[in-house]
């Protein structure tokens, strides 16, 4: 079980650490933006967007982009794979880099919605963040002493605004570890979900009780670095 | 909504009218009232409260009006377009009308996000009010509850709870909804009245001996309620998308009985041959939960105090 486990948390990884860099940058480039212009269209449109994003079920919008991508394919003569983390028995004649490479061309449309779906609540986060650091004496002082704006947002506004970002970051992408299970079913990954699902259909108590040993570490683990980037962000947290 | 005398009001007693505005420009009025004015004057929320109850609605009275039923099958109408023979929507692979199922759906959905939403914010006061209330020994013990029930991804105890009761259906879903969503809401209610059992207004109950449940009641859960409704209106919003990803993992709602969650999963299998069965129940849905998410921030608005602003 445990080297199953260890093969499924390999594919399960490939996918939420992609799609987990790809939305915290989203995240942050649109959180910031929309908070320094808050009220103003470029806010109103990304603001539309997030709340459309909440709204959707995963596997919904997971199977649209699918067909999505099935139309492209067979119109626009595009190869986008839209089944499984890789393609089966290529391993047994490709080379590794091709082998590689394979990999990642099928991590295309999972974390595309992965991504896009665990952002949207993050935006949401960096925004709020965001205005309310705005306000802050610093920003007027570091603004007063002739230091340019976007320098101001960058190096002022910005980090402190990322401590929110920070915990929700930690949680939801601990959790992730556990295998983002619809996304998995959707695109039919042999991921840490999968794994799940298996066990419970078949009631094996042994299975379900690994799957939640392994997720809860990766739990812990996030939770620990978020609290080490607390101290990295704002060095008025003293870690104790 | 409130009996709260808010900060805003500085009419003394026996003044003419409280309508009449006082020097600051502004009518005064209760918490609440004004909660409620700002919700109406805002066009965005208003618009989404319309449309959320017009679909309500709608799925409760038109069956009533319409010539399919969810349950009868007509198995010469087989994967029918939208429109064609009368099926507004079309027919799926055994005959089944979409928009009657489509409204059955509907009703399932508003029954399990009714009853989750009311189990959760029951549970979620009165342990949040009980351990921030009386805090100490109360306060300990029931937020370690809750800590422990936090540590397991929410969809990982639905699908085992709903694992262990196949036969569950919308009923027994909204239930098990319910009982594993309220921790959230208990954390708020709990960081809420840890403030505001310390204000003055507290002290003055207690001292022309209010009882301790008559404070919780008449006068820290109305204090609360801005929190109260936000979370309620989120957690309906998650219910319904909870709801429709356990039945696509195959333990909720199961048929004869159908709801959107059921369609859409339905639907997915069969997204290229007939669109229909896979694009319009998913878009009910996220229209739903698009709504019932900006009824949400209006009523976040209403109750945020730097967006009351008087001399506007």
């Amino acid at each position: 079980m445990s080297t199953q486990l260890a093969q499924r948390l390999e594919i399960t990884i490939r996918m939420v650490v992609v799609a987990a860099i790809l939305a915290v940058i989203i995240a942050v480039i649109a959180g910031v933006v929309s908070g320094v212009r808050r009220d103003k269209p470029i806010d109103i449109g990304v603001t539309i967007l997030t709340f459309m994003l909440l709204a959707l079920p995963t596997f919904w919008f997971a199977a649209v982009i699918k067909q999505a991508a099935i139309a492209l394919n067979e119109h626009a003569g595009t190869h986008f794979y839209t089944i499984g983390d890789s393609t089966p028995g290529y391993s047994l004649y490709a080379s590794s880099s091709q082998v590689r490479w394979d990999e990642i061309t099928h991590l295309t449309l999972p974390v595309l919605s992965l991504a896009l779906l665990t952002t949207s609540g993050w935006i949401r986060y960096q925004r709020a963040s965001t205005i309310s650091v705005l306000d802050a004496d610093y920003m007027r002082l570091a603004r007063a002493k002739g230091v340019r704006w976007p320098t101001v947002i960058r190096r002022h506004g910005l980090r402190n605004a990322l401590i929110p970002l920070v915990t929700i970051v930690a949680i939801d992408v601990g959790a992730l570890f556990g295998g983002a299970i619809i996304t998995e079913k959707v695109y039919v990954w042999h991921g840490m979900g999968e794994f799940l699902n298996g066990a419970l259909n078949a009631e094996d108590t042994y299975s379900v009780a690994g799957w939640v040993m392994v997720s809860a570490i990766f739990v812990v683990v996030f939770n620990f670095i978020a609290d080490l980037l607390y101290a990295v962000l704002d060095p008025r947290i003293r870690l104790a | 909504m409130t009996t709260q005398p808010s900060e805003m009001q500085l009419v003394v007693p026996g003044a003419p009218s409280p309508a009449t505005p006082d020097e600051f420009g502004a009518p005064s009025m209760s918490q609440g009232r004004r909660a409620l004015r700002t919700y109406l004057r805002s066009p965005l929320s208003m618009i989404a409260f319309v449309v959320f109850a017009f679909i309500i609605l709608f799925s409760f009275i038109a069956p009533h009006f319409y010539h399919f039923t969810y349950t009868t099958a007509d198995l010469n109408a087989r994967s029918l377009h939208p429109g064609k023979q009368g099926h507004l929507f079309g027919t799926d692979g055994t005959g089944f009308d979409l928009l009657a199922q489509m409204m059955r759906g509907t009703q399932r959905d508003f029954i399990i996000l009714l009853v989750s939403s009311v189990i959760a914010i029951v549970l979620g006061i009165v342990v949040g009010a009980l351990a921030g209330y009386f805090g100490a020994f109360v306060d300990n013990v029931l937020m370690r509850l809750v800590d422990v029930m936090l540590t397991i991804p929410a969809l990982v105890i639905l699908i085992i709870a709903a694992e262990r009761f196949p036969k569950l259906g919308a009923l027994g879903l909204g239930v098990l909804l319910g009982l594993f969503g309220w921790m959230g809401l208990s954390r708020l209610v709990r960081a809420e009245f840890l403030s505001l059992r310390e204000r003055e207004f507290v002290e003055a109950a207690h001292a022309m001996g209010a009882s301790n449940m008559r404070i919780i009641v008449r006068h820290l859960i109305p204090n609360a309620l801005g929190t109260i409704l936000v979370f309620g209106t989120i957690f309906a919003a998650t219910s319904i998308v909870a709801e429709t990803s356990l039945t696509y993992l195959g333990y909720g709602v199961h048929p004869p009985d159908t709801s959107l969650g059921l369609l859409v999963s339905n639907g997915v299998d069969a997204a290229t041959t007939r669109p229909w069965l896979f694009y319009y129940p998913g878009l009910l849905i996220v229209v739903i939960v698009l709504a019932i998410n900006l009824i949400g921030e209006g009523i976040r608005n209403a109750f945020d105090p730097r967006h009351n602003r008087v001399r506007d």
